[in-house]
């Protein structure tokens, strides 16, 4: 008896001790911050990080301000071009590689190669590659299409990289999902008669429902925050600028090129609580097509 | 019969390859013709019809964009920000991981409520905040400066707890009757047990200590503190035409990493299967 309590006493002691690092760390570094940036929203920006307390004008400001509307349609069409085709690329993707064919270790690292390429240096090569006087594109094609500088495709060739991307990372995690898959539902399956297409529907895409529900919630949140590849592919002085500004480059700009910490601020809380009611909106909506009785 | 069903099975057989190997095309043909635009002079670059090799394989574009960039620090100073994110983010998520699986103390539900709020949150909502802590301290243009937002890791804390709930609680009890106190019975029986997962939080770090954009280039301006990709991101305006010189410059910046990732493909892939989702 007594060794327990010593021995719980103890555990007390040196847990406290090994969270310490972490929790604090946490608390200055995060917390803190989260809680300063909702009050450096309502707040007017002074000369030396200083910072004065001015109630909803930011928010005001923001509400009224085109610019800031035009960056949230850009960021969720951004979404809505690069989520729901990239998913599908990279389902596709796994399935192939789930299939017993020669060369899938050497097909599954070419595909998630862009991975460990910085997204600062795969936006330069394709910059190169979408150039609309001299990109290969473009001399292949004998077109002189501004991919990156015409206002209707911008968004459009920066989703397609996008999309290239991530399009192995996701393959990879969904293929782990495809790999838990019990090779005896095919079986049975094929001994019933069903096909290739059947069994996809009625096998494959039930049982990976629940990785295919991480991997869409990850995309999404990513594509809301999209940043260094707009950054890096649409320069200031690109005349298709204001088309590709997205919340989080609007965000940058106003913070640390303009320096108004203070409206940036609304605009980074903004993007967070429309991170949170896409989240929720998934979290509700997955009830009806996410399996979890595996 | 039997023979339709095994050329409908060739049939489908071919088609993913055909698929695979097109998709396997559109993945490597930009770093194909990077590689390619590297070595090429400006006018051939510019060629119309394209010019697909160069016509000397020189090395002038490297020389230029060494020229332009300080590499050496830019690849010193990536090195060290992935040295030591990967260090902290191992060594403190190993630490409070442990704890909160293994151990009680109290408010332990209520300190693990502080890591799931921080993964919950995004990223981009402490920067501002964690700029203004730095400058107030006189620390930008520091590695420390790099490496600070990244010191302890929610995700790490969260991940390796994971692992930790997966082993079983008689091995620690085992070291404990053996003699060991906590800290021993975490440092010499289940530390070690924690590889795989440790190397995946670790592979993890690094990708995207390596690959990212936005804080490098807020917390240090002088060229010389700079990491690849912020660095990179100057080359942009320098050169905005001379595509040999950015071509270089960014197979420059790419090329380590790539180097790991072809000796330790498998690792890399496991780890970001392990660690997926975040």
């Amino acid at each position: 008896m007594q060794k327990t309590s010593k021995l719980s006493r103890d555990g007390a002691v040196w847990g406290l001790v090994m969270v310490a690092p972490t929790v604090i760390g946490l608390l200055v570094l995060n917390i803190w911050p989260f809680f300063q940036a909702i009050y450096m929203s309502f707040s007017k920006s002074l000369p030396f990080g200083e910072f004065e307390f001015e109630g909803i004008d930011n928010y005001v400001e923001m509400f009224s301000n085109a610019e800031f509307w035009k960056a949230t349609w850009n960021t969720i069409l951004f979404c809505i071009l690069t989520v729901p085709v990239g998913i599908f690329l990279a389902l596709l993707v796994a399935v192939m590689l789930n299939s017993k064919i020669r060369g899938r270790t050497t097909f599954r690292a070419i595909f998630f190669l862009p991975m460990v390429v910085a997204p600062a240096a795969v936006a330069m090569v394709w910059k190169w590659i979408f150039n609309t006087q001299y990109g290969i594109i473009n001399t292949m094609l004998g077109q002189n299409i501004g991919w990156l500088t015409d206002s209707r495709f911008v968004l459009l060739t920066c989703a397609v990289v996008q999309i290239w991307s991530n399009i192995g990372y996701d393959a990879v995690l969904l293929l782990a999902g495809l790999q838990n898959v019990s090779a005896t539902l095919y079986e049975a399956a094929d001994l019933d008669g069903a096909s290739k297409v059947r069994q996809f529907f009625s096998i494959t895409l039930p049982m990976v429902s629940p990785t295919l529900f991480v991997v869409l919630i990850m995309r999404l949140m990513s594509s809301l925050k999209v940043f260094d590849l707009v950054y890096m592919m649409v320069d200031d002085a690109n005349p298709a600028l204001s088309d590709a500004q997205t919340l989080m480059s609007l965000f940058y700009r106003e913070s640390f090129v303009a320096g108004d910490k203070g409206y940036a601020s609304a605009i980074v809380v903004w993007t967070v609580l429309l991170i949170g009611i896409v989240t929720v909106i998934q979290f509700i909506g997955q009830k009806k097509w996410v399996n979890y009785e595996v | 019969m039997q023979t339709s069903m095994k050329s409908n099975k060739r049939l489908s057989a071919g088609l993913t390859y055909a698929v695979l190997i097109l998709g396997s095309v559109i993945m490597i043909f930009p770093f194909v013709w990077m590689v390619l635009t590297c070595f090429k002079t400006q006018a051939e670059s510019m060629a119309i019809p394209p010019q697909i090799l160069p016509s000397h394989w020189g090395i002038e574009n490297f020389v230029t964009a060494l020229q332009s960039l300080p590499f050496v620090n830019l690849y010193v100073n990536t090195g060290l920000l992935i040295l030591f994110r990967v260090l902290c983010a191992v060594l403190f998520s190993s630490m409070a991981g442990y704890a909160f699986a293994k151990l009680n103390f109290p408010c332990k539900n209520l300190l693990f409520s502080v890591v799931l709020v921080q993964m919950m949150l995004p990223s981009q909502i402490f920067i501002t905040p964690q700029y203004l802590m730095l400058a107030h301290m006189g620390l930008t243009n520091t590695i420390f400066a790099l490496v600070f937002p990244g010191i302890v890791s929610a995700f790490g804390t969260f991940f390796l707890r994971q692992t930790y709930l997966g082993i079983p609680n008689e091995i620690a009890e085992a070291a404990y009757l053996d003699g060991c106190n906590k800290w021993q019975t975490f440092t010499k029986v289940m530390f070690p047990l924690t590889g795989s997962s440790m190397a995946a939080l670790a592979i993890f770090t690094a990708v995207f200590a390596y690959s990212d954009l936005m804080w490098p280039l807020i917390c240090n301006t002088d060229l010389n503190m700079m990491t690849l990709s912020a660095g990179l991101s100057t080359l942009n305006g320098q050169y905005s035409t001379n595509f040999p010189v950015l071509m270089a410059g960014s197979l420059l910046a790419m090329i380590p990493m790539v180097v790991l990732y072809l000796l330790f493909q498998k690792q890399f892939i496991q780890g970001i299967a392990m660690t997926g989702g975040k």
